[in-house]
């Protein structure tokens, strides 16, 4: 696959070019290793203060691998949008944009849950789109054209559900979804059976009352885990087995130079931004389908919560530099971080000082790692 | 480096061992919220709370989705259940996101109360034991009612949680009172409160025939009292407030505000703990559901309101 995609002509077995390398010092130069670290670190802690409360437990690993999934998600994209170069501080609003699309059409409209689940993905494709096309022609920083995003989307979504039913949830998004060809992949549960039959081994908690007695606690995975793992696994391959991804590391770390080599610069950042979007559309999608209501103020911060766990997955805020599978971990750290606390009883004002310690300490540690390893900077 | 960071994480455990509600013998009760972070109203849930399980010696939690989304309190819900608590007390502020995850809680075994946001047909729709509140489009109807009864036929809501379509209720609620279409009186505030001062100022300017104003909460109150003072009208336009705090009881004794509906935070974190926890103890449970509000705060029967506004009122 590797050598399939690689532009480079067929090179000599030496190359005065390429540095060598040992395979050791390639494993640790990686931009995950810290977030692979923090992820170990983050799990002793929790397992040791935390693992009485039913956080590991079936019915506690969903939760926060729920959260996680979510992160991640919106982590995905941000991460290859950074590591392109650019922000985009308008996916909280998108997702929020996005929701309300996709209620407003089918509850309030009476459009097929299909063709608003498209038009939405539509919709926010030409808003990313239009992002990105905003920041390459004016030379803006994209923290300003984005941010100027994030209150067009909001007060967009709060206008267009006030005006349209006068209020800013819109529900009974599950009934008209029953029986959609793709509303289940996106609110649906897959593998019930496996815990089911858990359920037998007693390897998982049953419900003990009301309609749902016997059945176990855990009705299967979400499809938000599956999209999550799904987004990661694209992103992965992306970034580091094909010549787009060689494209967007050029352009985040020197565009002017990557210019210069051919490589079409505007194309990938527009692109980029396009696929934040698209990430953004697949969360809110997921929400809508799994809660069936979206509301105007839905995705609030989401932004930072992406960008948080790229940083935390060790990209470099200046682009040019980051991973996916960090991104995911950071994503990871941050989901078991947040409800962990929850699980460990801590007072939720703290929660938010914690999370900031937690995030310190990860980026600290991952910047370490990496000075240490490479000697750089 | 490593000495460095065993040493955070050890001062993180004994941080949490220090910052873990006071542990008890008791029962194990979780409240959780929509509330963000910000909104200080819910400070009154919180000493409710901690008095109660305080008195019947239960150990008790709050929990809230720091921006108030609710997908995220959804979350909260599922993963308190998942914590096999005695009993978690719960708002329903939007029963398509938030009944499923309480239906499982219920189906899991654990008894649920639900408190301040939903009706009792929702509460009972989901399993939950019963409803402690206030109606919210009730409470606003009784008063559009009142206000009705003294004269007042338009009015400008200052709608500070424009997001939340349950305190907006006390909007279309106050309108359907009065006998008017809501139309363009509610307006979205934002939680500024210098914003909300001058959004107010503008309407009044831009609308001079108003007759009345209504607003949601201490948040949109306090900076409407300071806009009707400094635009001459404070005590001329007819004005009435939810919830109470310092400023609005300041502003009811000096005749700025007529009336204020106070729906009892304090009840509705209070009662649940006392009933859950006679209810896992031995079993006795009332056979209603408890209305905590409205009522009506005017200016007669000040004294204990203004000792504890903001705090147990």
């Amino acid at each position: 696959m590797a050598e399939t995609q690689t532009a480079a002509p067929p090179e000599p077995e030496k190359d005065e070019r390429v540095r060598e390398m040992s395979r050791m010092r390639k494993a640790l130069i990686r931009p995950e290793l810290g977030a692979i670290c923090g992820t170990i670190l983050v799990f002793m802690f929790f397992l040791g203060i935390a693992s009485d409360s039913g956080m590991f437990a079936a019915e506690g690993i969903i939760n926060w691998g729920t959260v996680s999934a979510q992160f991640a998600i919106i982590a995905v994209g941000a991460c290859l949008l950074m590591i392109a170069g650019e922000f985009d501080l308008s996916v909280g609003s998108m997702i929020g944009f996005s929701g309300i699309i996709i209620a407003l059409m089918s509850v309030q409209w009476g459009f097929p849950v299909w063709f608003a689940i498209l038009v939405a993905f539509a919709l926010s494709l030409c808003i990313g789109a239009l992002n990105g096309y905003l920041v390459i022609k004016t030379g803006l920083p994209s923290f300003i054209v984005t941010l100027a995003f994030l209150y067009i989307l909001r007060g967009l979504t709060i206008f267009i559900a006030i005006a349209t039913t006068r209020k800013t949830i819109i529900g009974g998004v599950k009934d008209v979804a029953e029986g959609d060809p793709i509303a289940w992949l996106f609110g649906g549960k897959v593998f019930s059976g496996v815990f089911v039959w858990l359920a037998d081994l007693g390897l998982v908690g049953t419900f003990v009352a009301g309609p749902k007695a016997g059945l176990p606690v855990v009705e299967g995975i979400p499809m938000l885990m599956i999209w999550a793992i799904a987004l990661i696994i694209f992103g992965h391959i992306l970034l580091t087995r094909t010549r787009f991804g060689n494209w967007i590391f050029a352009s985040g770390g020197d565009a002017q130079a990557a210019r210069y080599v051919g490589v079409p610069v505007s194309r990938v950042k527009i692109s980029m931004f396009m696929f934040t979007a698209f990430c953004a559309t697949v969360f809110a999608t997921c929400q809508v389908m799994e809660f069936g209501s979206a509301a105007a103020d839905r995705g609030l911060l989401k932004e930072f919560e992406a960008i948080i766990s790229v940083v935390i997955g060790g990209a470099l805020l200046t682009g040019g530099y980051g991973s996916v599978i960090g991104a995911a971990l950071g994503a990871l750290i941050f989901g078991v971080v947040q409800q962990g606390l929850f699980f460990a009883g801590v007072e939720s004002s703290l929660f938010r000082v914690f999370l900031g310690v937690i995030l310190l300490l990860a980026v600290i540690l991952n910047t370490y790692i990496r000075r240490m390893i490479t000697g750089e900077r | 480096m490593k000495k460095t960071l065993i040493a955070l994480a050890t001062a993180a455990i004994a941080f949490t061992g220090v910052s873990g509600s006071a542990v008890a013998d008791g029962e194990r009760f979780v409240l959780v919220s929509h509330a963000p972070d910000s909104d200080s109203w819910w400070n009154t849930i919180k000493n409710g709370l901690a008095l109660a399980g305080e008195q019947v010696g239960a150990e008790v939690e709050y929990r809230n989705p720091p921006t108030g989304d609710i997908a995220d309190m959804a979350r909260i819900i599922e993963q308190t259940a998942a914590s096999n608590p005695d009993g978690i007390i719960t708002t329903l502020a939007d029963p398509d996101v938030l009944s499923g995850p309480i239906q499982n809680a219920v189906a899991k075994g654990v008894p649920v109360i639900i408190i301040n946001s939903g009706t009792p047909e929702q509460a009972a729709d989901v399993g939950a034991l019963m409803y402690v509140g206030q109606p919210e489009y009730d409470a606003g109807l009784a008063a559009g009612q009142r206000a009705k009864r003294d004269g007042v036929g338009s009015f400008l809501c200052v709608n500070h949680v424009v997001s939340n379509p349950v305190v907006g209720e006390r909007c279309r609620g106050f309108a359907d009172g009065l006998g008017v279409d809501l139309g363009t009186s509610m307006i979205d505030s934002g939680q500024d409160p210098a914003e909300i001062k001058n959004k107010v100022k503008a309407y009044l300017l831009a609308n001079p025939d108003t007759e009345a104003v209504l607003t949601l909460g201490p948040t949109s109150a306090d900076p409407t009292i300071q806009a009707l003072q400094e635009m001459g009208k404070a005590g001329d336009i007819y004005f009435g407030t939810f919830d109470l705090g310092t400023e609005i009881v300041k502003a009811i004794k000096d005749g700025t505000i007529q009336w204020g509906i106070d729906q009892q935070p304090f009840l509705q974190a209070y009662l649940p703990v006392i009933v859950l926890a006679n209810y896992q103890r031995y079993g006795v449970l009332p056979g209603n559901n408890i209305n905590s509000g409205p009522g009506f705060i005017t200016k007669d029967a000040l004294a204990k309101v203004e000792e504890f506004a903001g705090e147990y009122r």
